[in-house]
């Protein structure tokens, strides 16, 4: 019998009515909101960040560590290193947390212990900023520092656990910051990871322990390696959240403008906990330099996030 | 089975005796020496608790639980490496260290939840709800977040009726139209993901300076935008094929296909998105500060003049040195955390029951 099959397969795409067309159209300009919003502001940004920029000087702007609104001077570079202190010392608290409950999750609880710790750790992500700020500073932050004395009396030998003398304030520190912000980003590296470690094939896992491994053997011989790059990822967007965090930074840390390298001690800086005290009350030339210091935040999330996708892609890659 | 198995049974049934259970090794669950070993453990982490808290007069509970912690890991691997292999103690050990992470997270949480309630308690009153602050000085008595709670529904209201449907067309555009630029809608919106909240705050303001409640949603709109365009593109990618090929087959155009097809089917999992979406902006507090300030009356008007919302009024207060502005801020937390609880259980619930439906189906 001959075939009377269209050669060319007709598609929806190739005959569109008008109502197709309409709802094309209202599609694509949704989509292209995002686009427009994000072009615009940046735009109006760099505006507004140009003359603070441009009166202390591009280079004196991103690599001196000064704050003079009243001389127009400014420069973020003491701001954006302790950003990079705190969120640091979030990464060291919560990427091993993280990566030992994605596992528990994964591989020890019994199924109902499971469900519920998946609910908790997704509430935990829901929790407003601000809730952890109160809690930090009222109930944590007294707990924490007799652990911080302990750190700076037996660790001494590290120098960035070092006070500059010992009778140093050990509240308002980088440390006490950084550690809540390790449990707020604990939640998104938990979950990230658990999804990856979860994707192993499992008759692999099931070699593993039928070869006589214990299940520790078959989680550090196929698990971690095969979700590596996923945990790696995970960490990275992780670490961009800890970067954007705003108020329990600027509950919890007396805010400088230089960085301070003795986590323990009082002082540390934080460019969004910048932004969101001194808005209120800047001066319309502060305001510039912290619209300025918002951009270099945006760019250094920014290229974390696309380093983040790079590690995920070269693993798809090869 | 042996012939000699047959025969016993025989003789068991003769005599009238239960038969023994056939014993299994299973891997999960613990035998009564395991047991042992881990109360041994416990008693001594437990000890030590005591010890350092009554002999050597320690009192920061972080320390000795964690010293109590370690040492009970520590003692419960010299106990089973006494009688294993190196291998099995430290699977063990890790075993126990799972369980302890576990368990401290789940702490954490509970001491939060825990420690907002019992502050804010004494707080929640009919006249908390129904007075603003302006109605009351700081010092004085009475006084509440009625124009609090009116900004930030209005604020939040507002967000998620915009960010609905331009997140629901932008996911069609991606997983049903799936047009030229995609993949660069797709970059955009990740990257919008990945902005501080801070930063959307500043966009906003240096767009549209000044403070009002409509600007705290436009903020609000940028942090949810991807969370729900992900989501639903998510949600939408579960949708069947074949549901799509058949209604084109009879002969219907595609937009009839997505409205009554593809979201009606995928209806569940978009509300579930639009839920999560509600109780992570009804917490942001730094860009909606930036964008729509603080008030102490209600402001109605969404359009013009500051407007307080909920981690607003919680941020203002609890930094004053008065006992009662912090006591008014605690209660606005448990406030803003009930909230919050609620629209997350109500995701929760709807992604349940769809997930039944979908099971029975």
């Amino acid at each position: 019998m001959a075939s009377i099959a269209p050669q060319i397969p007709i598609t929806p795409a190739d005959r569109p009515n008008r109502g197709d067309r309409i709802f094309r159209a209202l599609c694509v300009s949704a989509a292209m909101l995002a686009f427009l919003i994000v072009g615009t502001a940046l735009v109006f940004m760099f505006r507004q960040a140009w003359p603070a920029i441009r009166n202390s000087g591009v280079r004196h702007f991103f690599l001196d560590s000064v704050w003079k609104p009243g001389e127009n001077k400014f420069g973020v570079l003491g701001l954006l290193e302790g950003t990079v202190i705190i969120a640091g010392i979030a990464m060291i608290v919560a990427i091993p947390a993280a990566v030992t409950m994605a596992l528990f999750i994964n591989e020890y609880a019994p199924k109902p212990i499971a469900r519920g710790l998946t609910t908790a750790i997704d509430l935990l992500a829901a929790l407003p900023s601000v809730i952890f700020a109160l809690w930090g500073f009222w109930a944590f932050k007294n707990h924490l520092v007799p652990v911080a004395r302990w750190l700076s009396v037996h660790l001494v030998a590290l120098p960035f656990f070092r006070l500059t003398d010992p009778s140093a304030q050990l509240i308002g520190s980088s440390f006490v910051a950084g550690v809540v912000v390790g449990i707020m980003v604990l939640p998104i590296i938990t979950s990230i990871s658990r999804e990856v470690m979860g994707r192993v094939p499992r008759d692999l896992c099931e070699g593993a322990l039928a070869l006589g491994g214990t299940r520790w053997g078959m989680i550090r011989s196929v698990i971690l390696p095969f979700g590596r790059s996923g945990i790696i990822s995970a960490a990275v967007l992780g670490f961009g959240r800890a970067l954007g965090e705003t108020v329990a930074i600027a509950y919890l840390v007396n805010l400088v403008y230089h960085a301070n390298w003795h986590i323990l001690q009082q002082d540390g800086g934080s460019v969004a906990a910048a932004i969101f005290i001194r808005f209120a009350e800047a001066s319309p030339a502060e305001l510039s330099g912290l619209v300025a210091a918002g951009m270099s935040l945006l760019i250094l999330t920014f290229a974390t996030n696309l380093l983040s996708r790079y590690i995920v892609n070269r693993k798809a890659v090869s | 089975m042996s012939l000699d198995y047959d025969e016993d049974l025989e003789i068991y049934e003769a005599i009238r005796v239960p038969r023994p259970r056939p014993q299994f090794r299973t891997t999960r669950g613990l035998r009564r020496d395991e047991w042992a070993e881990y109360a041994i453990a416990l008693a001594a982490g437990v000890h030590l608790a005591v010890l350092l808290r009554f002999v050597l007069d320690w009192h920061d509970l972080l320390g000795t639980a964690l010293i109590a912690t370690l040492t009970f890991i520590a003692v419960h691997y010299l106990l089973v490496a006494a009688r294993a292999t190196p291998e099995v103690a430290i699977d063990k050990t890790i075993t126990t260290v799972m369980w302890s992470v576990g368990a401290i997270i789940l702490a954490i949480l509970g001491w939060m939840v825990s420690y907002v309630a019992a502050k804010g308690v004494h707080q929640l009153s009919w006249s908390f709800f129904t007075q603003d602050l302006g109605e009351t000085s700081a010092l004085q008595k009475g006084g509440g977040l009625k124009h609090a709670l009116i900004g930030s529904v209005e604020q939040v209201g507002l967000a998620t009726v915009a960010v609905v449907p331009v997140a629901v067309l932008t996911a069609i555009y991606l997983n049903e139209l799936k047009g030229r630029m995609a993949g660069v809608i797709r970059f955009i919106i990740d990257s919008l993901a990945g902005i501080p909240s801070i930063v959307a705050g500043l966009l906003i303001f240096t767009l549209w300076p000044g403070y009002a409640g409509i600007k705290a949603s436009a903020a609000l709109l940028i942090l949810a935008l991807p969370i729900v365009t992900r989501t639903a593109e998510e949600v939408l990618r579960t949708v069947p094929d074949g549901l799509r090929e058949a209604s084109l087959a009879l002969g219907a155009p595609q937009w009839r296909v997505v409205m009554k097809v593809v979201l009606p089917t995928a209806k569940a999992g978009l509300v579930t998105a639009t839920l999560l979406a509600v109780a992570r902006m009804v917490g942001e507090t730094a860009p909606v500060a930036l964008t729509a300030g603080s008030s102490s009356n209600v402001n109605l008007n969404p359009l013009s003049g500051a407007q307080s919302s909920l981690p607003t009024f919680v941020w203002d207060l609890v930094r004053q040195p008065n006992a009662r502005q912090v006591d008014r801020a605690w209660g606005g937390a448990l406030v803003l955390l009930i909230v919050v609880l609620l629209a997350f259980a109500a995701a929760r619930f709807t992604l349940a029951r769809s997930e039944r439906k979908l099971g029975r189906r």
